[in-house]
């Protein structure tokens, strides 16, 4: 039980342990970052054999049980799918950092925040708990934003990040939406059990709004069209966190999501159509986009948005064969695209640049690292045998047997294979063909986690393609039939001849044959550039840029700076909220015989107001102004006094005695008194107050009529002394019934101390005003 | 401000005052008073002697800058809250009670404590701005 819990939040540990280290330490024994996700790796892994059986593991910690927020973990295929992928090529992308950033100033900072998101990747997969699952899906974009912006001196990294984290946490946002949602309707905030109420799914009036937060929440995050942009923008980021977060893991949040929910929407039609749609235009949008660009990791940006595309489009399928497919193409893709990014970084690290058109000829010297990128470059492609030829199979497999229009679905899914067999080939092998450019120099070998790393992987995906049994036995014979209620079709690479096998071989020539004769260049990606206006990011730019425009515009005329102002806005507000009261529902009458003859006592005190109030106005000195105040405090003291409320006006005295302390402070050196206003803005203000005051009167001589509603009144008089054994109701009520609210009112007060110190002390030096 | 009556009283005038907010800030739960009005009149208690003698003398009299009240005040009376989690196992702020009363102090429970905080944390807030807007102008 707790041991699970500790597993889970040790990544978050552990990135405090590494500030404890410190820096210079640290760059000394980078190696001891990579422990924890191979240590974790091994954890998970031990769970393997009991969940291939069919067993599902539950963690149950009770945390905020009166709002149904637990601590619940659940371990099952789905989740173990996911928490060997996330440490797995996270081990990979930790060791092979150690070589990339080696020593980089910041390297602690960088595996500081790797840590935290794998801590929350694995919370995010393994919650039970939909509030949970939110909690751990905005860390992972919290963690993402400081890791694209990491060389956060350069303005285009903070650009992407701030955009990144704005569409991916809207996208939190409508998961927030969508987890309160659906806890309120089934009443249960447990993933697990929410499956008891499907038709709060299918046929409630609300499970529209379900539909929409959670595609909005899975299609931010996992970059489907029109919110895609980020992800080519994220690539900002150092190649391992490309790698490991915006290929391999993090936007695979989105297809978790989908997946983890699509028992629940079994029923329901528009959950798959919509899906299907969406995914296949991402797919073959971000395929056509491909052939436009020329840096290495801007390729395999788009690749990775088709390939997310391709999964969306397979879940929107909705058979058993489709799940199977996404299933097995999560795995593939994560095996090959690491793969990839990881060559694009050695590439990068060499040779100094990921300019495709400038890159040729790498294969003699890099030449371990060139087969790693063949053989992902083939996985890819779905080149017989690497895994990726069973995805692609599987893939042909569900369009020709699923959903509305197989010809469509298949035409659409062998276009943008072919152009997937392209960006692969064209990242993995083109670097290393042909003759090598003079201009790139004479390159050093690279260390040897830098190729080695990326070999891991590429021999991952032979290795599967070769026994596909493994991929079967461990995911797809338990998961598919979990979300499709199904069982999975055999996997396996030959099938004999069939459709799907020459669908499989024309997809392949007509990658190649594009490969051939179609030559990236600048001129081209100028080109597309030009259609740039129409895209969803140049739209989603200006309507960033008007929102900071018209706020900027709101606050400069509310909030000029001038306490005048302020004071203006609020009394001209609430005189009309007040009047609008008054005129449209009059209920103002006074009943002489309720008004009891005023006493002697009374009238002094009225007459000390009416003094004090026409001093102040009129008076030409500023400290009698404020003493003029200061008296007209003291009367309303004597008011409570002599209504019984003697808290009141003890806090009243002395709060009054302070204002007036303050008062003379800060207007003792000030110059003798001007007169500032005019004439017209002195009666306009006159006018303001007087029928602010008017109307605050008429509302409360209304509020006197009204019959007061007693129940909380009573609650605390009764209960003050059984409850909180004190008799003084109102000390009771601030230190007992509402202590929480003093709790954080006291805490105000002390940041409002802090506030005025550090304004008034802080001595900026000339230059760093 | 040089004033000989001023100097004299204050003297006399700041124990008493501190004695008197210490006395409001106990009967708080039974009779008017409580930890916020105890706290403003202990920081009027010293800002009469600051006016009287000079923010120096106050300084060297209080040993310490009154910004370390705010923090001991949070501290007591966020342990005050969570005291019964600690002791009991019972919810956030459940006040807590010694069954027994105790001389001159009456039932002492968790929310006097937790008023005490108060206390601080309003003397050092009133002390903090004062001191600080009165040294700079």
């Amino acid at each position: 039980m707790t041991v699970f819990l500790i597993v889970i939040l040790s990544s978050f540990v552990f990135s405090l342990l590494l500030f404890g280290i410190g820096q210079q330490t640290f760059k000394r024994m980078t190696w001891f970052a990579a422990l924890l996700p191979i240590s974790l790796f091994l954890y998970f892994s031990s769970f393997a054999k009991p969940i291939m059986n069919g067993e599902v593991f539950n963690f149950f910690t009770s945390w905020v049980p009166s709002m149904g927020i637990d601590l619940d973990f659940r371990l099952d295929n789905l989740a173990l799918l996911f928490t060997l992928l996330i440490t797995g090529v996270g081990s990979i992308v930790f060791l092979y950092t150690t070589q990339y950033l080696k020593g980089h100033p910041k390297l602690m900072r960088f595996y500081v925040f790797l840590s935290i998101f794998m801590g929350a990747m694995l919370g995010l997969v393994t919650s039970n708990n939909i509030i949970t699952l939110f909690i751990f899906w905005e860390l992972t974009s919290i963690s993402s934003f400081f890791l694209i912006s990491f060389n956060n001196t350069e303005a285009p990294s903070r650009k992407s990040a701030i955009i990144a984290l704005a569409i991916t946490g809207l996208g939190g946002l409508a998961l927030l939406a969508f987890a309160v949602l659906a806890g309120q309707l089934t009443g249960t905030y447990s993933i697990a059990e929410m499956l008891q109420s499907p038709e709060v799914f299918t046929s409630h009036e609300y499970s529209v709004y379900l539909l929409i937060f959670i595609f909005l929440a899975a299609f931010t995050k996992s970059a489907q069209f029109p919110f895609h942009f980020w992800l080519p923008g994220a690539m900002k980021a150092p190649t391992p966190v490309s790698t490991y977060l915006h290929s391999a893991t993090m936007v695979k949040a989105g297809i978790y999501l989908l997946l983890r929910f699509t028992p629940h929407f079994q029923n329901n039609s528009y959950f798959f159509t919509t899906l299907l749609v969406v995914g296949g235009i991402t797919m073959l949008y971000a395929a056509i986009q491909t052939l436009f660009k020329t840096d290495l990791k801007g390729i395999l940006a788009y690749s990775t948005i088709g390939a997310l595309g391709i999964m969306v489009f397979l879940i929107g399928i909705g058979t058993a064969a489709s799940i199977t497919a996404a299933i097995v193409f999560i795995v593939v893709h994560a095996l090959y695209k690491a793969s990839l990014f990881l060559v694009t970084g050695t590439i990068d690290h060499q040779a100094g640049t990921r300019d495709v058109t400038k890159l040729g000829g790498l294969g003699k010297v890099l030449m371990p690292l060139a087969i790693a990128g063949f053989i992902a470059a083939f996985s890819s492609g779905g080149f017989p045998p690497t895994i990726g030829f069973i995805g692609k199979d599987l893939i042909y497999e569900a369009t020709l047997n699923g959903g509305l229009n197989p010809t469509l679905l298949t035409t659409l899914a062998v276009l943008t294979n072919i152009l997937m067999v392209f960006a692969g080939l064209l990242v993995g092998v083109r670097p290393f063909a042909g003759k090598k450019p003079e201009a790139l120099g004479k390159i050093k070998k690279p260390h040897f986690l830098l190729w080695f790393m990326p070999m891991i992987l590429a021999a991952l995906s032979l290795i599967f393609g070769l026994f596909p049994g493994m991929v079967e036995a461990l995911f797809t014979r338990n998961i598919t039939p979990l979300l499709s209620g199904e069982a999975s079709p055999h996997l396996a690479i030959w099938h004999g001849f069939n459709l799907i096998i020459l669908l499989s071989a024309i997809t392949i020539a007509g990658g190649i044959a594009v490969y051939i004769f179609w030559k990236p260049s600048h001129k081209k990606e100028a080109g597309i550039l030009k259609l740039d206006a129409w895209a969803p990011k140049s739209v989603a730019l200006m309507l960033m840029d008007n929102f900071q425009k018209f706020s900027y515009f709101l606050t400069r005329t509310f909030q000029n700076g001038y306490l005048r102002r302020y004071v203006m806005i609020i009394l001209v507000l609430l005189t009309l909220l007040f009047g609008v009261h008054v005129f449209v529902n009059p209920r103002i009458f006074l009943s002489l015989k309720e008004i009891k003859s005023l006493n002697w006592n009374e009238i002094v005190i009225l007459i000390m107001m009416l003094t004090s109030i026409i001093f102040t106005v009129f008076t030409k000195s500023r400290l009698a102004a404020i003493a003029g105040m200061g008296v007209l405090g003291y009367t309303m003291c004597l008011i409570f006094v002599f209504y019984g409320a003697p808290d009141l006006a003890m806090t009243q005295f002395s709060i009054d005695t302070l204002t007036v302390i303050l008062f003379v402070l800060v207007l003792y050196r000030l110059p003798k008194y001007l007169v500032l206003s005019n004439q017209t803005n002195r009666i306009r203000d006159g006018i303001v107050a007087t029928s602010f005051g008017t109307f605050l009167a008429l509302t409360i001589i209304e509020i006197m009529n009204e019959n007061p509603v007693k129940a909380t009144t009573e609650y605390y008089a009764e209960n003050a002394y059984l409850l909180a054994k004190g008799k003084n109701v109102v000390n009771v009520i601030l230190v007992d019934f509402r202590g929480f609210d003093t709790m954080i009112e006291i805490s105000v007060l002390a940041i409002a101390a802090i506030g005025v110190f550090a304004l008034l002390k802080l001595h900026l030096k000339k230059h760093e005003k | 401000m040089k004033s000989l009556i001023l100097n004299t009283v204050s003297k006399t005038l700041l124990p008493l005052l501190i004695l008197f907010s210490v006395f409001v800030l106990l009967r708080g739960h039974y009779l008017p008073g409580g930890g916020f009005i105890g706290g403003l009149i202990a920081a009027i208690a010293f800002i009469l002697h600051a006016f009287a003698n000079g923010l120096t003398q106050t300084r060297k009299l209080l040993r310490m800058h009154p910004g370390f009240l705010i923090p001991i005040g949070l501290t007591i009376a966020t342990l005050s809250a969570l005291a019964p989690i600690l002791v009991t196992g019972e919810p956030l702020m459940t006040g807590l009670w010694y069954e027994q009363d105790i001389p001159v102090l009456g039932k002492i429970g968790s929310a006097l404590f937790f008023d005490a905080g108060v206390y601080f944390v309003v003397v050092g807030v009133c002390l903090t701005i004062i001191f600080t807007i009165s040294e700079s102008v």
